[in-house]
């Protein structure tokens, strides 16, 4: 701990973790430099495109190439047909279902991929696309997940009709993909049938889309004369996509080189491996050039990951004080067309069982049905960890209710009900050991920013005036950081992170992780981790990430596991380091070891002021006077397997008006408050959290996909699908408290994905409460101006005078 | 998203666009902005096989007095419009609607001759001309003629226009004394269509109202007048109770078709709702002027 002017000016220097340091990143972004997959262009690149189907569920009966063939500059047209003799028109996913590549026979969803077109100018395979005759019989499409189950439901997946198992255990219908559960059955039930009191809710988490600003897409480079496959990729995991295109097609690992370059966002949209990148791979291993495949956005929303779609029924058991006595939910998921969801593969229904929240219950069980329907794959955690999102927001709402039922106001129910800050690390009921938290300070700190009581008066005024005001509150806490390895894996390799760091012997270092930015600022960040771990300026540290050629393995970034996995790697291979230049150190100035003091950016003999090396000195050391039997060099390298994953928490507090008349809503005030533990740049955190906050405003007031009763996608353009602009952003407040996490070297627990998973129940708890008074518990997202008045409208509220 | 195959041309006079379009009579689209066009022609529900630019046009800019009337030319983007001093000064009803077009990227191409030769329901210059009660001039082979903006828009992407013509200018009046105007348009989000959209001008002689109109944005096949609620307000004093019953007679006259931003119901309400604020807008308005 620096403490005298002259060690804090030396720290300020090193610009390290605590330090709002500006984004690396920003300058070439701000001034159009950035270097994304589609500017990418290679000598001899060809262009694909796809052919998508119109229908939700038909049979293929046919499909004609000739006239697609004949179009000038048409390289070739791919289907199923010709990708079965390489069995690759069926793939892997991460769920340990498969997903058609092309369709083989069959379609099970709009826009699913027929044929892939190969031309030598995106044009022409634009046009060729038109020229593709398929002829399909359509069959009857299942939309409706309650429906799936019935006797006399549709049969959607032919190809696993016979299968008792599609990879998540046991099913009971050609249209069920899991049943998972958790927790004790006979406990919670008991809890229910003995208690005081029990509130019961079903609730739509409506399916909704990630929507990077950039889609998803590849250039695919097969060298025929070596053998190697490189790809631009838009992945948020390139290592594992090596690992999946590696067993795919049968070339090398070490002959693959994934490249994520510079990714327009991600948000759980890039995790998975699409039927895109296959086909472009295979064109070019066929074709011997460089393929390049860019999705558009209808595409990108109709095709690829989206997240949610849970059907949620919560039941909570209390006593009459509104002490909880029991949880349980049970939920229907809507899985679409193939099981591709992208989560730890051990967890069908992700780290759902989350979902006691930040309370102290009892007893709890939770059930998952994952059925198939005619909609597009996936089930992504769309800036969220892993079904965290839906669990928060499953536990806020039933909060709510609860204290509704109970008369109690909704900030003491959840007073009444916290994990005492004494009490951690705390096992819930549903099996999670969480590491740290102290939920009753943020409550307060909030309620007293924003006037809680006044904001009450007020809202007492006002409706006795007839006007709808809304207060919203969530008391929230995530599990992040997945995690360790005996809990978690993908595809069999578990889901550690990686650094490996390298100084210079002039000191200045380059480091490379196996996580990948999608506009985090790790550049910026993970360099602040080892400026303060290793006392260098973090602007001599270049980070690299994203090719698999020269980054080491790491499972990719999503699910905030950047800072809990990845910055935890890093600051132990710095720790490394540290601990080979306090051995040179100590050579050097011809002391023990324990001898030496560690002060910002040098070691310093304890009692003897000016004898000192300077971690400068002690690089350039490194490579020329170290002790005896001590290998040259500064460098090492970390896979960092979590001991738990790490648990943030915040208090949002949300204000809203609504319109009477129109059914809008005025955010009036938004106070969130974030405790993610050591804050590593302060500056970046608040620009995340502002992110996330828009980005849950937007799911919860505007977001959605809906099918129609055919199955056909309405809203895939961004004139539907809502993407707030800076004029309908609210004005958003932060705040922070800080509670270390235990067993992170840091400290640190991750934060970018908080906004989103507690805003959300934030959004939906004001506009609930602004008809709480009329006898309303539960209103379903999304809350748009539409769907607001037409609760107001059966009510009766909009009569004029 | 990729434009089927067309050719490009950009003539430098009305007369030889007049030429092209006849040249082309089946294959041949003028575009103007490109901002309802091209995205048509990217989901290629549009493909024309020629393309005639006529944005660069300068006998197509400009906005002119002309002693009581406004001469805007068709080729004036809606930026240009809110810019302009004199519609600023002379018509700030259009000034407020082009405000809440789309969004800047859209409004820098964007020009009031294309969103009204369109003929897209959901677009708000139509009831902006329909209120103003303005003259759309318009050239072909045989010559200019003006259409009064009350006969212009027939349906859906169907108005008076004949393919071989072209706007060239629009005529609107200068407001005068005891003239107010109101615009409302509610929308989801900025860059969105309005879910409904009303916009009404009036004319006060002491407290009576002795002229108003009322156009309709997004409520039906195409932009419309609502006259029975017009018919009501023409020559009483309005007054709350008024504006209800006139609110009653717009929702009646709607016809909106379902979609994402409401169901017929919700949209009916809303044009009301919309109407209501206009009118009270306006004759705040007409009572300051
Ligand atoms: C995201 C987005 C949001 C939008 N939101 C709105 C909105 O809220 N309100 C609104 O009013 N509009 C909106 N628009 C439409 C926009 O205002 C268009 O610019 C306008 O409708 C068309 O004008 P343009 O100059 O771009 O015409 P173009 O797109 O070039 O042409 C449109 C049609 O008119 C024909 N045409 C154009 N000029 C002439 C002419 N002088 N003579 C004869 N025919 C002609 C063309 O052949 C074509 O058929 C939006 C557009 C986008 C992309």
């Amino acid at each position: 701990m620096a403490t005298t002017a002259e060690e804090l000016d030396r720290q300020a220097l090193l610009e390290g973790i605590g330090c709002s340091r500006k984004r690396k990143e920003d300058p070439r972004f701000i001034q159009g430099k950035g270097n994304y997959v589609d500017d990418v262009k290679l000598p001899g690149m060809v262009y694909a495109d796809m052919v998508r189907s119109p229908y939700a569920h038909a049979r293929i009966k046919s499909i004609n190439k000739e006239k697609a063939l004949a179009l000038p500059g048409v390289l070739a047209v791919l289907t199923a047909e010709d990708l079965k003799p390489l069995k690759l028109h069926w793939m892997p996913t991460l769920a340990g279902d498969v997903q058609a590549v092309l369709a083989d026979e069959k379609v099970h969803f709009q826009y699913q991929e027929v044929a892939v077109v190969v031309a030598t100018d995106r044009y022409i395979a634009a046009d060729a696309t038109e020229l593709v005759e398929v002829e399909y019989e359509a069959l009857p499409a299942l939309v409706d997940p309650h429906k799936a189950l019935d006797a006399d439901a549709p049969i959607l997946r032919e190809d696993v009709k016979e299968k008792d198992n599609v990879g998540q255990g046991p099913r009971k219908h050609p249209n069920h993909i899991f049943s998972w559960e958790v927790g004790d059955r006979d406990t919670t039930q008991s809890a229910l049938d003995t208690a005081e009191v029990v509130v019961k809710q079903d609730m739509l988490y409506p399916r909704v889309h990630p929507s990077p600003l950039e889609t998803c897409g590849c250039v695919a480079s097969f060298d025929k004369v070596k053998g190697q496959l490189t790809v631009y990729i838009t992945s948020q995991a390139p290592h594992i996509v090596r690992t999946v295109v590696s067993i795919l097609s049968g070339v090398a690992e070490s002959k693959i080189r994934i490249i994520s370059p510079d990714i327009g966002g991600g948000f759980g949209n890039k995790v998975g491996v699409y039927p895109g990148y296959v086909t472009a791979i295979v064109a070019s291993i066929v074709l011997g050039t460089p393929v390049k495949w860019i999705e558009d956005r209808i595409e990108n929303i109709s095709t690829t990951a989206w997240a949610r779609d849970y059907h949620m029924t919560g039941e909570l058991a209390a006593d009459i004080s509104g002490r909880i006595k029991g949880l349980r939910v049970n939920v229907l998921a809507d899985h679409g067309a193939f099981n591709s969801h992208a989560q730890p593969t051990k967890w069908p229904a992700g780290l759902f069982s989350i979902c006691t929240g930040s309370y102290d219950i009892p007893t709890a069980h939770v059930k998952v049905d994952g059925v198939y329907t005619n909609k597009s794959p996936g089930g992504v955690a769309y800036r969220c960890s892993f079904r965290v999102t839906e669990a928060v927001y499953l536990i806020e709402r039933m909060m709510d209710i609860l204290a509704q039922k109970l008369n109690i106001d909704k900030a003491e129910i959840r007073r009444r009900n916290f994990i005492k800050a004494d009490a951690f690390p705390y096992k819930t009921a549903l099996g999670w050991e969480v590491d740290s938290g102290n939920y009753q300070a943020a409550l307060a700190k909030v309620l007293d920013a924003v006037h809680y009581d006044d904001l009450r008066k007020e809202q007492a005024e006002k409706r006795s005036r007839g006007e709808l005001m809304g207060i919203g509150l969530v008391t929230f806490t995530e599990i992040v950081g997945a995690g360790p390895s005996k809990a978690c894996d993908v595809l069999g390799v578990g889901m550690f992170e990686s650094a490996e760091i390298r100084v210079h012997p002039t000191g200045s270092v380059i480091a490379r992780m196996g996580t990948i930015s999608t506009g985090q600022a790790h550049q910026t960040t993970y360099a602040q981790i080892i400026a303060t771990e290793l006392g260098l300026p973090s602007e001599d540290i270049q980070i690299e990430e994203g090719d698999t050629d020269t980054a080491p393995y790491g499972l990719g970034t999503y699910g905030s596991r950047s800072t809990p996995v990845g910055g935890a790697a890093t600051a132990v291979a710095a720790r490394k380091i540290r601990a080979k230049a306090q051995k040179i150190a100590a050579h050097l100035l011809e002391v023990s070891e324990a001898d030496l003091d560690w002060d910002v950016d040098r070691f310093k003999v304890k009692g003897v002021p000016g004898q000192e090396k300077t971690m400068k000195e002690i690089a350039w050391a490194a490579y020329n006077n170290v002790p005896d039997g001590m290998e040259m060099g500064l460098e090492a390298v970390d896979y960092y397997d979590p001991p738990n994953f790490t648990y943030p928490f915040g208090a949002y507090l949300c204000v809203v008006d609504i319109d009477k008349l129109t059914g809008e809503t005025k955010v009036r005030r938004f106070y969130a408050l974030d405790d993610c533990g050591t804050r590593i740049n302060p500056m970046i955190i608040e620009g995340q959290i502002h992110g996330g906050l828009t980005e849950g405003f937007a799911v919860a007031m505007g977001q959605e996909m809906p099918y129609d009763a055919e199955g056909n996608l309405l809203g895939n353009t961004f004139m539907d699908y809502f993407i707030p602009t800076f004029v309908e952003t609210p004005h958003w407040e932060t705040d922070y408290t800080v509670t270390p996490s235990p067993h992170h070297p840091l400290g640190a627990k991750g934060v970018a994905e908080s906004p989103h998973v507690g805003s959300i129940p934030c959004f939906t708890s004001a506009i609930v409460d602004a008809f709480a008074h009329l006898g309303v518990t539960h209103m379903d997202m999304p809350h748009s101006a539409y769907r607001v008045w037409q609760k107001i409208h059966e009510l009766g509220l909009d009569k004029q005078a | 998203m990729i434009p089927g195959e067309f050719e490009y041309h950009a003539p430098a006079t009305v007369d030889d666009a007049i030429q092209l379009l006849a040249q082309h009579p089946d294959d041949g689209k003028i575009i103007a902005g490109g901002h309802s066009l091209l995205p048509m022609m990217k989901l290629r529900f549009a493909e024309p096989a020629h393309l005639i630019n006529i944005f660069e046009i300068p006998e197509l800019k400009g906005i002119t007095e002309e002693g009581s009337m406004l001469r805007i030319g068709a080729m004036t983007t809606e930026s240009e419009l809110i810019r302009s001093a004199l519609i600023n000064q002379k018509c700030p009803l259009i000034v407020e609607a082009a405000k809440m077009i789309a969004d800047p990227q859209v409004r820098n191409r964007g020009t009031i001759g294309g969103d009204i030769a369109h003929g897209d329901p959901g677009n708000d210059h139509p009831a902006v001309m329909l209120a103003l009660d303005a003259d759309i001039v318009v050239k072909g082979p045989q010559g200019e003629r003006t259409i009064a903006a009350k006969d212009f828009f027939l349906g859906t992407y169907v108005t008076a226009l004949e393919p071989n013509e072209i706007i060239t200018a629009i005529r609107v009046p200068a407001s005068t004394p005891g003239t107010g105007y109101g615009f409302n348009k509610l929308k989801r989000k900025t860059g969105d269509f309005a879910t409904a959209g009303a916009t009404v001008v009036l004319h006060l002689k002491g407290n009576t109202c002795d002229e108003i109109r009322i156009a309709l944005t997004n409520v039906g096949p195409t932009a419309f007048r609502a006259e029975a609620p017009e018919a009501l307000l023409q020559g009483r004093e309005i007054d709350d109770a008024l504006i209800e019953q006139a609110a009653i007679k717009v929702m009646e006259s709607c016809a909106p078709a379902e979609d994402l931003r409401g169901d017929a119901e919700y949209k009916c309400h809303m044009a009301a709702e919309m109407a209501r604020r206009s009118i009270r807008d306006a004759l705040a308005r007409a009572k300051g002027n």
